[in-house]
């Protein structure tokens, strides 16, 4: 707020300054139509920001001119001496408040009803008190603030004379090194170095402005939307202290706004909706802005309807975007990612505000455009949030310079994932019909040589060359060969000519260091030239990875960050859901945590209270088939599965053991233990049934254990001399003699092969707590 | 006043460009190419920290390419929206003024000259065909796709 006053404030200082001249010249000629517009406009726009601000002298003033003056433009009235001399009275105790309120003071005080009534026709006007006030008005005007008002164009030229500057410092440098080496002008060159580069510090800070100019708008737009929608939302703004370059604010203005359009029109629920999906009747939105690194991340998340995946789906394939099988494929990040592709729109009907199928595509093209990213991620019936990711400046731009055929490029490091030896240990180069395929740590992601592409002869090896793993703006990822990888620098890079431009492969020109022009590529450029086909060549290597678990048997697990900070892994089959709740929701009841999720209770583990903090908790809703229970976390890191040797912990605990998932040890939690040690006595049963599962098989032991115990069971294994009540095992395995009372078979197929048995599928999770339960209420066929 | 021009040699032939549009003349050594960009554009280089689009004149004009091997061209800089270029020519002779106003000319020239044609004008130095600048930068690709 102080900002906007601070800007009112110069405003009307402006606008003052420049009537000085304005107000003579129309006391001499009272009918001068110009003039008398000029003044108008002042005091109109006084008055319309006196509104905003809650100045209510100050706008009863300037509107009382208003009036006066609107009368003259309407030839209702003609300006005369006395009319002059109330407008100007009005004009100084304008001037004289403005002055107070820069200074912090409180207002003159003084009946302004005079000066008000001398307007009204007719009326004697009090030119003494005209006067007195405007000598007070200019003593205060020494306090003026120190700044300036400049155009961009001027800041904008600037700038690039100052990049200029730096250009030809780096190619004097060269020069310098090249000559033989004088000690003073040595010197006298470093100094000048370091004033350039302070230099273009300042210059740099003068092209930020704080994001909040892109936000001060938001809550008005919001407010209108809502209404013409009847529904209401509440608009919660953060981070508006976040600088940015003056330009990416502009660039990302339209982008925000059709996504703040669509999350009002689209995700936030009418409040008859919202109520019956209980929630408040009120929608959240909220839009944060922080920097992270030289990334300005913006965030806008909802809490309305959120994105359906699968209708996405749906449509992208009556859209004919994708064919059947491959939405078949889809993950559901890919699911929703889909919402970015052209000529899709979620709105069954077209509304004013948002829905014409145009839209997505073009906020994703748009903030690509400046090298930005832009994520969605969404639950349905929760929200849905959008993040945009942009650079901090258009300009500078950090990049990587590589090397083909003895000639330098540059990439820009936003786009490199990572880099990897095309002789590396976890990489395998092989070429299928022409095209070059890497499997990179078991990832497939399809090769492109730069030669090729370039068109250039490379006499390095393929298998001596560096891959470039780039993941343009948008998501895919293809690996790029090159001969070497040499340096990281902050490039300064311009537009080139056009006749460059079009070949598609360049994003622009700069000088390095050397004074050498290099050119800077445009990483999906590349890969669209290279002839990669993006998406198919992306799901295929998702296919790959699939194959690869199934068959090493690997227990999949979702690796995460716990509250304390530990490494931990929890089985994926055990994790329900992740859900965040505020702080409120988890309260120390009835001898230990629990956590409200909706309408139901549950006992949360993976914390004390002190850990959970006091804003959100980010928890998984976990699942033995027959209790629920929380386990809250810090952040979820990755998916991973348990492909090396599990070390047990010698008693049980939270942890029963600890393994290396990519590369670093986690620790992996014991779901069985927690629903005993939590659920409680409810998982216990007084005289336990005998499960008999087989040890040799790990998908047994890691993935149905659990189950079966948490079904009340104890489990033992074929080692052990007790007789079970229930078998456990596969079909077509050989059992023990001494068969149990009764035998579970599964199968591994989801669909009966050969004949029709009472096998269970199993994954058939209900199924089998089904046969699991049946056998304990000795209801047995 | 009459206009000034440059004259210059491209493909033993001399023609002038108009002076005016003209910002220095240089000697540029070492390009950079530009992979998959249109054969007449010679490459990059560098000019007082600017960068330069080298374009050779002789390609433009599908007369031959311009021998680049022994090192040191002779070109004209010249800028157009924003973007500055270096016109690869065989050699600068001099600026002298136009003593008539562009002619058409009638006889078939090449191709390539007939579309980067100005006219012709008298000089002390005899009839001179005037270049316009941006049909060189453009190339011939490009008229061929419009």
């Amino acid at each position: 707020m102080d900002d906007l006053i601070a800007d009112f404030v110069a405003e009307c200082r402006e606008m003052l300054e420049a009537l000085g001249g304005e107000i003579v010249a129309w006391e001499a000629q009272p009918d001068d139509r110009a003039r008398l517009d000029s003044i108008f406009r002042f005091v109109h726009t006084v008055k319309g920001n006196c509104g905003f601000f809650e100045f209510p002298r100050l706008e009863a003033l300037s509107h009382a001119a208003e009036d006066a003056l609107a009368d003259c433009r309407a030839g209702r009235r003609v300006p005369d001496a006395a009319l002059v001399s109330a407008v100007l009275g009005i004009i100084d105790r304008i001037a004289e408040m403005v002055a107070a309120i820069e200074a912090g003071e409180e207002m003159p005080a003084g009946d302004d009803s005079a000066l008000i009534a001398a307007l009204a026709p007719g009326a004697e006007g009090a030119p003494s008190a005209v006067v007195a006030v405007a000598a007070e008005g200019h003593g205060k005007a020494s306090a003026a603030p120190r700044t300036i008002r400049l155009s961009v164009e001027l800041l904008d030229r600037v700038m690039s004379t100052v990049s200029d500057m730096v250009l030809a410092r780096n190619e004097l440098a060269r020069r310098l090194r090249e000559s033989t080496s004088d000690v003073p002008v040595d010197g006298a060159f470093e100094r000048l170095s370091s004033i350039i580069a302070e230099m273009r510090d300042a210059i740099t800070r003068t092209r930020m402005q704080r994001i909040e100019n892109l936000f001060v708008g938001l809550p008005r737009m919001v407010r209108d939307l809502s209404a013409e929608l009847n529904k209401q939302v509440l608009v919660d703004i953060e981070g508006g202290d976040v600088e940015l370059d003056r330009e990416m604010i502009e660039m990302i203005r339209d982008p925000l706004t059709h996504i703040i359009r669509n999350a009002v029109d689209h995700g936030i629920e009418t409040p008859a909706e919202r109520l019956k999906a209980g929630k408040r009747e009120i929608g959240l939105l909220s839009v944060s802005a922080r920097q992270s690194g030289n990334q300005i991340l913006i965030d806008i998340h909802d809490d309305g309807r959120g994105i359906d995946g699968k209708k996405l789906v749906e449509k992208a394939i009556a859209g004919g975007l994708v064919t059947k099988a491959d939405a078949a494929q889809l993950s559901q990040r890919e699911q929703l990612a889909l919402i970015f592709e052209a000529g899709l729109s979620t709105a069954n009907q077209v509304t004013s505000i948002s829905g014409r199928g145009v839209g997505m595509d073009v906020v994703r093209s748009n903030v690509e455009r400046i090298g930005g990213i832009v994520e969605v991620d969404s639950r349905p019936g929760e929200g849905t949030r959008m993040t945009l990711r942009v650079p901090l400046t258009l300009t500078i731009i950090p990049a990587l310079t590589v090397s083909i055929a003895g000639q330098h490029f540059a990439i820009p490091r936003s786009a490199i994932d990572e880099i990897v030896r095309a002789n590396g240990e976890s990489v395998t180069l092989e070429h299928v019909g022409g095209a070059g395929v890497a499997t990179i740590r078991g990832r497939r992601v399809p090769e492109v040589s730069l030669a090729k592409i370039l068109g250039l002869e490379s006499n390095v090896d393929p298998r001596d060359r560096t891959l470039v793993v780039l993941r343009p703006a948008g998501g895919d990822v293809y690996a790029l060969s090159v001969d070497g990888i040499h340096f990281h620098e902050e490039l300064v890079v311009k537009p080139a000519a056009p006749a460059v431009m079009t070949t598609g492969l360049y994003a622009g020109t700069t000088l390095a260091d050397d004074g050498s022009p290099i050119l800077l590529f445009d990483p999906a450029g590349l890969a669209a030239v290279g002839g990669v086909r993006l998406e198919a060549q992306e799901r295929s290597a998702r296919i790959a990875e699939n194959a690869v678990a199934a068959v090493s048997q690997a227990t999949p697990v979702l690796l995460f960050r716990a509250l304390d900070g530990g490494r931990r892994a929890l089985r994926l089959a055990v994790v329900e859901r992740i859900e965040e709740v505020p702080a409120s929701a988890v309260r120390q009841t009835a001898g230990q945590l629990r956590v409200q999720l909706g309408d139901a209770i549950l006992p949360l583990a993976g914390s004390t209270s002190e850990q959970l903090g006091t804003e959100k908790v980010r928890l998984f809703r976990i699942n033995d088939g027959a209790h629920e229970m929380g386990y809250a976390f810090a952040e979820v890191l990755d998916f991973a599965a348990i492909e090396n040797e599990v070390i047990h912990a010698d008693r049980p605990g939270e942890v029963h053991g600890v393994s290396l998932i990519n590369g670093e040890p986690a620790e992996l939690v014991d779901a069985h233990w927690l629903f005993s040690n939590h659920v409680g006595t409810a998982a216990h049963r007084k005289e336990q049934l005998v499960c008999l599962v087989p040890c040799w098989d790990p998908w047994m032991q890691n993935m149905l254990r659990p189950l079966v115990e948490a079904a009340g069971y104890r489990v033992i294994d074929d080692a052990e001399d007790e007789k079970a009540d229930v078998v456990i095992a596969s079909v077509g395995e050989e059992l023990p003699d001494e068969a149990a009372k009764k035998t579970i078979w599964l199968r591994a197929e989801p669909e009966v092969a050969g004949k029709k048995d009472d096998s269970i599928y199993r994954y058939d999770r209900a199924g089998l707590l089904v046969a699991l339960k049946s056998v304990g209420t000795g209801r047995t066929k | 006043m009459n206009e000034l021009l440059l004259v210059v040699t491209i493909a033993g032939e001399r023609v002038a460009l108009p002076a005016a549009a003209v910002e220095s003349v240089v000697e540029l050594d070492t390009l950079i190419p530009v992979p998959r960009a249109a054969p007449h554009i010679a490459g990059l280089s560098a000019l007082r920290s600017r960068v330069l689009t080298a374009v050779d004149c002789m390609r433009s004009l599908e007369l031959g390419e311009t021998d680049c091997s022994d090192g040191i061209r002779e070109a004209a800089v010249v800028e157009q929206d924003g973007h500055h270029y270096a016109l690869i020519v065989d050699l600068v002779e001099d600026v002298v003024e136009a003593l008539s106003e562009p002619q058409p000319v009638r006889a078939a020239m090449g191709d390539g000259w007939e579309r980067v044609s100005k006219g012709m004008v008298e000089t002390e130095t005899g009839s001179l065909l005037v270049i316009d600048v941006g049909g060189l930068i453009a190339g011939a690709e490009v008229k061929a796709a419009a």
